[in-house]
């Protein structure tokens, strides 16, 4: 079974508040805020850790949940938020991007 | 030989509004007169070919685009803005500072331009237009915002005498790079809603953001900022389909509930909710 790969998606804005983790689409301006477990998938979500270490490291020993359960779930979150063009989703891992926290500030991702 | 040709005059106003000067040409007299009538106070002198940051030709004719309902689109393409709506289609070329506009004889219409333009400048500047009442007391603005029905026109026909209106519809906040550098300023508009009225042609620093809730007391609540940037967001203007600019809002909403104070305001509506605001 091949690895999965996730990368923020540059073209969207993103910031961090009170524990909050509001993206804003470039593209059509919709707000989304993520959830705890969307939030840990963005912010690990840097194109060169495949997801289920993602899930092995951050999201298993936080949720207490079973690895191969919170790996489908991890799955089908980061399709969804794809789907959003929120993230990106390969098979193989991105070029590296400098952007460790996860948030956008104003004219960085231009 | 008679000359054949004949120069049409040229007419033209400036049109000030946040200190942005936009010039407006037109050949025609009655549209002269009814842009003088729909944007008195917010006019400049306009003998100086300098003063204006932009100048649109205005283009009048008879009504040819369909769907007047029709969504607003606003797309840049190799340096040019360009507009439009069931009323209007537009150009501006931010580059040479100079567009133009074709649309019939309405005011609404260039209203609309004059709107967008205005939130494709201010979205470089970190400055922004809101779907927000917003008035002058003590020398601090005060900015109340809400989608329809939330209250904007309530709470601006409950002002006091010593409250000075700067708009019951759409508020024009820019950074404030001067005195009272890292804050906002709010300016009036010529934008309105249901009042109909103008707003002051004045300016002061933003004190505070209430998001307007209708209800059974008067009270103030203040907001933690990341509720404060959602609903900020939620009540901005901005049409473009354009990420750096839509980028640059989001971070705009950050900064302005960083600085300034961002509360809900619950008010009855009669005019004890401004004894809260001072």
């Amino acid at each position: 079974m091949s690895r999965l790969y996730v990368a923020r998606n540059p073209r969207v804005a993103a910031r961090s508040l009170d524990g909050e983790m509001m993206i804003m689409s470039g593209r059509d301006s919709t707000l989304f805020t993520l959830n705890k477990t969307a939030t840990i998938l963005w912010q690990s979500a840097d194109g060169t850790t495949p997801l289920d270490e993602i899930v092995e490291h951050r999201i298993v020993s936080e949720f207490q949940v079973e690895a191969a359960e919170a790996l489908q779930d991890a799955e089908t979150l980061a399709r969804e938020l794809a789907s959003h063009e929120i993230l990106q989703i390969s098979e193989e891992p991105f070029p590296q991007r400098n952007n460790a926290a996860g948030e956008s500030r104003s004219g960085e991702s231009r | 030989m008679p000359q054949l040709a004949t120069d049409v005059a040229r007419l033209s106003l400036v049109i000030e509004t946040g200190g942005m000067p936009v010039r407006v040409n037109t050949t025609d007299h009655a549209f002269l007169a009814l842009l003088q009538d729909r944007y008195a106070g917010f006019l400049s002198p306009s003998g100086n070919e300098e003063q204006a940051e932009i100048e649109f030709d205005v283009d009048l004719g008879p009504s040819r685009f369909a769907d007047p309902n029709a969504v607003v689109s606003v797309a840049q393409h190799q340096g040019r803005w360009k507009l439009e709506r069931g009323d209007f289609r537009a150009e501006w070329e931010p580059a040479s500072r100079r567009g133009w506009i074709r649309q019939t004889a309405n005011p609404y219409s260039i209203d609309a331009v004059l709107r967008i333009v205005h939130t494709l400048v201010l979205a470089r500047q970190g400055g922004f237009l809101a779907h927000s009442a917003s008035a002058i007391r003590n020398g601090k603005a005060f900015l109340f915002a809400g989608v329809s029905e939330a209250g904007k026109t309530t709470i601006s026909r409950l002002a006091p005498p010593d409250a000075t209106l700067l708009t019951d519809e759409i508020s024009y906040v820019r950074k404030d790079v001067g005195k009272h550098a890292g804050g906002y300023i709010a300016y009036g508009t010529p934008f309105t809603g249901e009042l109909a009225k103008l707003g002051e042609n004045v300016s002061a620093p933003i004190a505070a953001l209430y998001l307007l809730a209708k209800g059974t007391e008067n009270r103030i609540d203040p907001l933690p900022q990341a509720e404060a940037a959602r609903s900020l967001l939620a009540n901005l203007l901005f049409f473009a389909q354009d990420e750096e600019l839509v980028q640059a809002m989001f971070h705009s909403a950050f900064e302005f509930v960083s600085r300034v104070p961002v509360a809900r305001l619950t008010f009855v509506p009669d005019a004890r909710v401004w004894e809260l605001i001072r």
